[in-house]
């Protein structure tokens, strides 16, 4: 393939990147943003929807829609209530003291990850995809008459993986109307001003940290189950994810949710294009020292504003 | 006075994103004299310390200290040249024993003799007999006074106490003021205090800062007569 | 004095014993414990930094692989002895803790955790990424004939051992004088009041950054050790799992107390040798220990011991 359009179909995939880990970084984000807590076992919540995921689909049978459908509800909802059992149980008990509740999450990442380990075990398991049409896609080339249209062998996408960005843009814009417009959210972001305000206005802060915890960890279970059909479910698939929307978290501004998004689409994209060019390791080391940089530099992040 | 100064500013200013909280101070204060440093509230007097003593960046001015510009230095070498500083708000090592505490103070000083300064100066403070409690357990006045020994075993030539006497009892404060007087001449003081009886039974001369400016020097009797503070500052806080 | 007299004659029984278990236990478990003696040698230079000084760095396993692969490539690509490699393991593991040192120590806290991570997961990479050198995942031996130290063969388990126990010594020993010296303490002021200790005059940043180069020379000390004594090097070593190790054996034994390092690696390593014969998933136990310590006894066993029994445990 010639460079116009490997550049296309690079970009294609790195969009589909982009919208996942736009998702799960806003999970973190929002953990991060409200609680002041790193959550360093979000890698394992989005491990955990994908399972799920797996479990609900070979559970369903039939057209694998239905599986899939059932799977896009319960598994949020499962991982977001194991996740505020676990802010209930541990994170609330040692008062969300940040150095400690980072030891405690990578305690929880271990136990989710070796439990997954043990149960669903160490294969990769695939889940159909919904709908999977194959869509050739055209490019462009300049002939003596002008521009012409034409199908380039191997330039391809699926309707599968169209719908993924689509349905990471849906949930985005639903999640911010319900953190500005809902009570709900009025209430968590009231939490993230001033916890002691909240506190004596009545709002139960306890249950709106568990709330939170669970949401983020439950948006991360929505990001695998939207990419599970491409990728697979395995119990180590946590891993990868958890460092790119450190990444994102951390260049996009900690815990500001636009910045994040924007990171998102700037290293989601960049990391799908640049794999596909050159080494994805030295891609990746790249991106952990930025990360190591900009927070010794620049703590506010790259897109972030500077704080009086 | 014809004491050699130990310690002076000029022009010394300090702003905070458009708000200047200490403005242009010329400051002077000889070796062996106890100062004391009034005004009301946001006046700067916690700013104008904090650039002495190296805790807060100054924006424009010099700072001198026995012969040097230290304006520069970062505050753990302004102390080193003998500077001892107590926290407006106490601040000492919590789990750590009275003992450990001095002690810790004293081996930056000089490594030297540390068991017997640490015991001197903690008998000064009247609190020989708590030397292995552990800091967090004390009352609060014992907490002040630890705080107060530490600075003492330092043998420091300025000694910047930041409102010392806030929270103590009155037979507290009584013995502070004693202690006070008891090293007056060999130790420069620098007090900011709020407590007029406390100002007036130790400082030799005074210094009124106001909206980040120096709006009168004087001794005691002076400050106590001098129309202008009271206007700004005893008239309005002790009406 | 007293002090440092008694913490010595403490150090050197425990010492005494480690040697003296040699004779009692059968071979397997002295195989182990010579294992977990170079592996509590990495957690007490994590000790230094976490347990003294108060800074929590996710990114140690990255000094652990400086010292194992400044000595492991030495050996294998340059030829040299293994007191050479020695010195090339130490040497890089001093350079490298002073450079990550410097730029970490530029924040605190939650950030500080995080910029040891990244830089420990970048030198995971180079590492795979200069996989031609240093055969990457898979890793490389070094060959029995090449692992005699002056004519001491160190691959034969009673040397094994016994060179374990040499680094082992060496380190507590110094470990317990750089704790009880006027250094060690204003460590742990720092740790309790880092404002206080800088306004009692004290270069607050040197301290912590001479703290990270003990650490991290200990921890490169063990690695070097590691390679020299059980003739392998691979990046397993340099992975988050090898950062979490020393904090979870830092954690289980005691932050802040000398032994707490040996007692922590003892215990975890034990419990992590037996449930891998019961199932692969072992790791879960190290979770379990996480989460059970942070909510119950954040002081650790030796912690718990000196708060309610041995108040002068060093």
């Amino acid at each position: 393939m010639e460079f116009g359009p490997h550049f296309f179909l690079a970009s294609l995939e790195g969009a589909v990147n982009a919208a996942v880990l736009a998702l799960m970084a806003v999970g973190l984000s929002i953990v991060f943003g409200i609680m002041r807590v790193v959550n360093v076992a979000h890698g394992e919540f989005f491990m955990l929807g994908a399972v799920i995921a797996w479990w609900i689909s070979t559970l369903a049978g039939g057209h694998p829609a239905v599986g899939f459908l059932f799977a896009l509800i319960a598994a949020p909802l499962i991982v977001g209530a194991i996740a505020a059992a676990a802010d209930h149980f541990v994170l609330r008990r040692i008062n969300y003291d940040p150095e400690r509740t980072i030891v405690a999450t990578i305690g929880l990442l271990y136990v989710l990850q070796q439990t997954t380990l043990m149960t669903f075990g160490p294969e990769a398991r695939p889940v159909e995809a919904p709908f999977n049409k194959r869509l050739a896609l055209p490019w462009f080339e300049k002939t003596a008459d002008g521009f012409s249209m034409y199908w380039p062998w191997g330039l391809s996408t699926t309707s599968y993986k169209l719908a993924v960005i689509a349905a990471a843009v849906i949930i985005l814009i639903g999640l911010w109307l319900f953190m500005t417009r809902s009570r709900i959210g009025l209430i968590m972001r009231a939490t993230q001003l001033d916890r002691e305000m909240a506190l004596a206005h009545g709002i139960p802060v306890d249950k709106v940290y568990a709330l939170v915890f669970g949401l983020g960890a439950g948006i991360a279970a929505l990001a695998a189950v939207l990419i599970v059909p491409i990728q697979q479910a395995h119990y180590l698939m946590g891993h990868d994810p958890l460092l790119l929307s450190f990444i994102v978290v951390i260049i996009g501004g900690l815990g500001s949710i636009p910045g994040t998004i924007v990171a998102a689409i700037f290293i989601g994209m960049s990391d799908g294009i640049i794999s596909v060019f050159f080494s994805p390791t030295v891609a990746k080391i790249i991106a952990t020292l930025l990360v190591a940089f900009v927070l010794i530099f620049r703590p506010q992040g790259l897109f972030g504003k500077r704080s009086a | 006075m014809a004491a050699v100064t130990l310690l002076s500013t000029s022009g010394l200013t300090k702003q905070y994103a458009g708000l200047t909280a200490v403005n242009q101070v010329d400051f002077e204060l000889p070796a062996g004299q106890i100062r004391a440093l009034i005004g009301p509230n946001g006046a700067g007097k916690s700013t104008f310390v904090g650039m002495l003593s190296g805790r807060i960046e100054s924006s424009t001015g010099q700072v001198t200290f026995d012969g040097k510009d230290i304006t520069k230095l970062p505050a753990h070498r302004r102390i080193s040249l003998g500077m001892a500083y107590t926290f407006q708000i106490t601040s000492i090592f919590a789990s750590l024993t009275v003992h450990e505490n001095v002690a810790l103070a004293a081996r930056r000083a000089s490594g030297r003799k540390v068991p017997e300064r640490v015991k001197d100066a903690l008998t000064r403070v009247n609190m020989a007999d708590r030397r292995t409690h552990i800091a967090s357990d004390l009352s609060y006045g014992h907490q002040r006074l630890l705080e107060i020994a530490m600075g003492l075993v330092q043998s420091p030539k300025l000694f910047i106490l930041d409102e010392p006497t806030q929270g103590l009892s009155s037979s507290e404060i009584d013995a502070f003021v004693t202690l006070i007087k008891s090293i007056a001449g060999a130790t420069t003081v620098l007090l900011i205090e709020h407590n007029m009886d406390v100002v007036m039974a130790t400082a030799d001369y005074i210094t009124v800062l106001n909206f980040g400016e120096v709006l009168a020097e004087g001794t005691p009797q002076e400050i106590r007569d001098s129309a202008e503070v009271q206007a700004a500052y005893l008239g309005t806080s002790h009406a | 004095m007293k002090d440092q007299l008694l913490t010595g004659v403490f150090h050197l029984l425990i010492i005494a014993l480690m040697a003296g278990l040699y004779f009692i236990l059968p071979e397997y478990h002295s195989g182990v414990l010579a294992r977990v003696m170079v592996l509590a040698v990495y957690a007490m230079g994590y000790n230094i930094l976490f347990g003294y000084t108060g800074l929590l760095s996710l990114g140690h396993a990255l000094f652990f692989a400086t010292g194992m692969y400044g000595l492991g490539l030495a050996m294998q690509h340059l030829d040299v002895t293994p007191s050479i490699g020695i010195l090339c393991g130490l040497g890089a593991a001093v350079v490298v803790s002073a450079v990550i040192g410097f730029l970490a120590l530029r924040t605190t806290g939650v950030a500080f955790m995080i910029v040891t991570l990244m830089f420990a997961q970048a030198g995971y990479l180079i590492i795979l990424w200069l996989g031609e050198y240093t055969r990457g995942d898979e890793g490389f031996v070094i060959q029995q004939s090449q692992r005699v130290l002056n004519g001491v063969d160190l691959s034969q388990p009673d040397n094994r051992y016994f060179a374990a126990l040499i680094l082992f010594a060496i380190s507590l020993l110094l470990i317990g004088w750089v704790v009880r010296s006027g250094f060690g303490k204003t460590l742990v002021a720092i740790r309790e009041n880092e404002e206080r200790a800088r306004m009692l005059g004290y270069n607050v940043h040197r301290h912590k950054w001479l703290a990270v180069i003990i650490s991290g020379v200990l921890a490169g000390a063990a690695g070097a050790a590691y390679a020299l004594l059980f003739g392998y090097v691979g990046a397993t070593f340099a992975t988050v799992q090898y950062s979490i190790f020393p904090l979870l054996y830092v954690l289980l034994g005691g932050a802040g107390t000398t032994i707490g390092p040996l007692i922590g690696t003892v215990f975890m390593y034990y419990l992590i040798d037996l449930s891998s014969q019961i199932t692969s998933a072992y790791l879960l136990i190290a979770g379990v220990a996480l989460i059970l310590l942070t909510l119950f006894a954040p002081q650790g066993l030796a912690g718990e011991l000196r708060k309610r029994v041995f108040r002068w445990l060093p």
